[in-house]
């Protein structure tokens, strides 16, 4: 996998807390067995009228024109929670999205970002209300994520965000995580002599 | 310096420490068929090999039909994925329990069932529901389908130390109060995210009086706060439940791992980053009403008016939430219909939820607008359920007799609810669309589930006399 580091592009807004991963991707679309093809069934159940294959629900914030071709999510609280499901950051990147920006994130949904290199950033209630407004006011207000640096930009706004140093590295050099730990072979090795033949 | 007894798990289990990144080995590796072939794809892109196929046990739950054996009974595409499991396993030499097999169930009913997990140990799976395990003092998380891979290549798994949380409920439950009653109220008071980022432990006088059935039912839900895990310190009838299962330690192990798991506690002294109190006899059987299981209250309760919150983010969330469950503010609990009850799920599908259901479902029929199901959480649940007669008594009341998996609980089956269905379901998540688009589901005890089966509305099941 390639790194990331400068994500540039535009918002779309999905201005709610507690989205979940059942949300996200529902359950009639796990039964893939590769990590390709999820990005349709993205938030199927909000995206799609209901009793009709495919048609789509104009009320839903990521149906609108004005939001097309957005490769930035922006969401509120505790975004991804539920299940461990992975297939959930694989619908969001299939359906085109480099970034999601939430006020927070459930554990293992953020974990599974990382692992699929696609940026998980957190920002405070305030900022994200800030970069709601902007989407609002302007659709076209382009975003400009930097990595390295730990900053979000939006026209004069810039706000810094916070990520674990192992996390980081991993997303900018796009790293075998298994190769890197096989590397560590010996000292596993190490462990599993000492550990209890009852195991 | 004192311990918790999450640092003295991670502790044992330390490979490697780079700065905050801590290589932990991995003792349990359970598989199921959803979250797993692209894994077993990813190894195979590689050249990759499953480092420890004897610490690796997969069964089939989540895809399979609860009326027939046969692997395509829900079409095509999940027995491309049962059959991938079953391929997968083989090559690898991974002991699966397939359909038919007669340790096969749910994966988080099996494994504590077999003996497979024990105090102290390290167990994953690529299901948020993993925390179940940790009733027996074991380190139990849900992980992903890529951590699945990096597990069965090396082993081990990177993690960060999470933050540690005490969870204290004193004092005696109420007749007709349950394990399920104690975590919903648990997840109701810290919230639906309040645990995020830390691994719980729970203890207490109610905790500790719990079967070790219940303790599962608790820690099964901690996912449900948020938490990464949920813990309870082993004590005898840990020890007492493990003896004997067909993966326990045999003979002079068993000797040495007992010594080894009387070692496994919260130091006097250790410091948690929170603590959370709770008392026993305020709780009251729990009926969700919202799209989140810390949206809950008591079943003599009414359904609160949004406007009484006074965070923002609680207060829009519950106004979606009474919008998509098709309820008013200030309705009483007692008064929602209900058109169908799911007993089943890891959460309250082993054989204590069943007898406790039965005894509840033998003082009446199932109402007419009611549809009723039960399913067992394993074949061995579903067998030892049926010696006791316990299918009669269902079935003799109106609940139709399934066979084991996960069913209605997420519906990856043909178990699912239509737009508008309303279902009193034993299961963990009240999720928009979980059971189905536009079904409506409220958590509750197995108890309270078949007291609704034959009440055909929410009925608190301590005034039923059972």
């Amino acid at each position: 996998m390639s790194g990331i580091n400068i994500i540039e592009g535009r918002m779309a807004p999905l201005d709610q807390a507690n989205v979940d991963t059942d949300q996200i991707i529902p359950k009639q679309f796990l039964t893939g067995v590769t990590r390709q093809g999820y990005g349709i069934n993205l938030f199927h159940d909000w995206r799609y009228l209901s009793g009709s294959e495919k048609k789509v629900n104009p009320d839903f914030s990521l149906n609108s024109p004005l939001y097309k071709g957005a490769n930035v999510l922006i969401t509120r609280e505790n975004f991804g929670c539920g299940s461990s499901r992975e297939h959930a950051p694989w619908a969001l990147a299939d359906y085109g999205f480099k970034c999601i920006i939430a006020v927070s994130f459930a554990d293992i949904f953020y974990g599974n970002c990382i692992n699929n290199q696609l940026l998980p950033v957190a920002l405070t209630s305030k900022q994200m209300d800030v970069l709601f407004d902007m989407v609002k006011q302007d659709p076209d207000t382009s975003i400009n994520i930097n990595l390295s640096e730990q900053q979000v930009v939006c026209g004069e706004t810039r706000f810094t965000f916070d990520i674990a140093p192992h996390h980081k590295t991993n997303l900018l050099k796009g790293l075998d995580a298994i190769g890197q730990t096989l590397e560590l072979n010996t000292d596993i090795e190490n462990y599993e002599q000492k550990r209890q033949v009852w195991l | 310096m004192p311990a918790t007894l999450y640092e003295k798990i991670l502790d044992s289990h330390l490979v490697n420490k780079l700065g905050d990144d801590l290589l932990l080995y991995i003792d349990r590796h359970l598989i199921h068929e959803v979250t797993t072939p692209q894994a077993f794809a990813g190894l195979a892109e590689k050249g990759r090999k499953v480092r420890r196929p004897d610490l690796t046990f997969g069964t089939m739950d989540h895809s399979i039909s609860t009326r027939s054996l046969a692997l395509d009974a829900c079409g095509p595409q999940n027995q491309l994925q049962l059959n991938t499991l079953a391929t997968n396993c083989a090559q690898h030499g991974i002991e699966l329990f397939p359909v038919g097999h007669k340790n096969q169930g749910i994966v988080h009913v099996i494994g504590p069932q077999l003996g497979l997990i024990h105090p102290g140990m390290t167990v994953v799976c690529g299901d948020s529901h993993t925390a179940t395990h940790g009733a027996f003092g074991a380190l139990a998380f849900g992980i992903g389908t890529s951590q699945v891979e990096h597990v069965l290549a090396t082993q081990t798994l990177k993690q960060s130390k999470a933050k540690s949380m005490l969870v204290k409920v004193d004092g005696k439950l109420g007749l007709g109060v349950t394990a399920k009653d104690i975590i919903l109220a648990i997840i109701g008071k810290i919230g639906h995210a309040g645990a995020t980022g830390h691994v719980i432990e729970y203890a207490g006088e109610a905790i500790s009086s719990l079967s070790m059935e219940e303790r599962m039912t608790v820690c099964n839900m901690s996912i449900e706060a948020g938490a990464k895990a949920g813990l309870i310190a082993p004590d005898s009838k840990t020890i007492e439940y493990i003896q004997d299962r067909e993966f326990a330690p045999k003979q002079a192990h068993w000797d040495e791992a007992v010594a080894y798991w009387n070692t496994l506690y919260s130091d006097d002294g250790a410091e948690f980053d929170t603590v959370v109190n709770l008392q026993a006899q305020d709780i009251e059987p729990q009926v969700t009403w919202g799209t989140n299981p810390g949206q809950v209250i008591g079943v003599n309760g009414k359904v609160p008016n949004p406007a009484s919150f006074e965070d923002t983010i609680v207060k829009n969330s519950a106004e979606k939430a009474l919008s998509y469950m098709g309820l008013t503010p200030g309705q009483s609990i007692n008064d929602i219909d209900v058109s169908h009850v799911f007993i089943g799920s890891c959460t309250n599908s082993r054989i204590e939820d069943l007898r406790a259901a039965a005894k509840v479902a033998a003082l009446g029929k199932v109402q007419s607008s009611v549809t009723a199901i039960v399913v067992p959480g394993s074949v061995q649940v579903k067998q030892q359920a049926e010696d006791e007669a316990l299918d009669k008594i269902f079935i003799d009341s109106g609940f139709e007799w399934r066979l084991p998996g996960c069913s209605m609980c997420l519906g990856m089956n043909d178990d699912v609810l239509q737009e508008g269905d309303r279902c009193a379901s034993t299961s963990n998540r009240n999720f928009e669309g979980r059971q189905g688009r536009g079904a409506r589901t409220h958590l509750v005890s197995p108890e309270m589930a078949a007291a609704a089966a034959i009440s055909g509305k929410f009925t608190d099941v301590r005034k039923l006399g059972a």
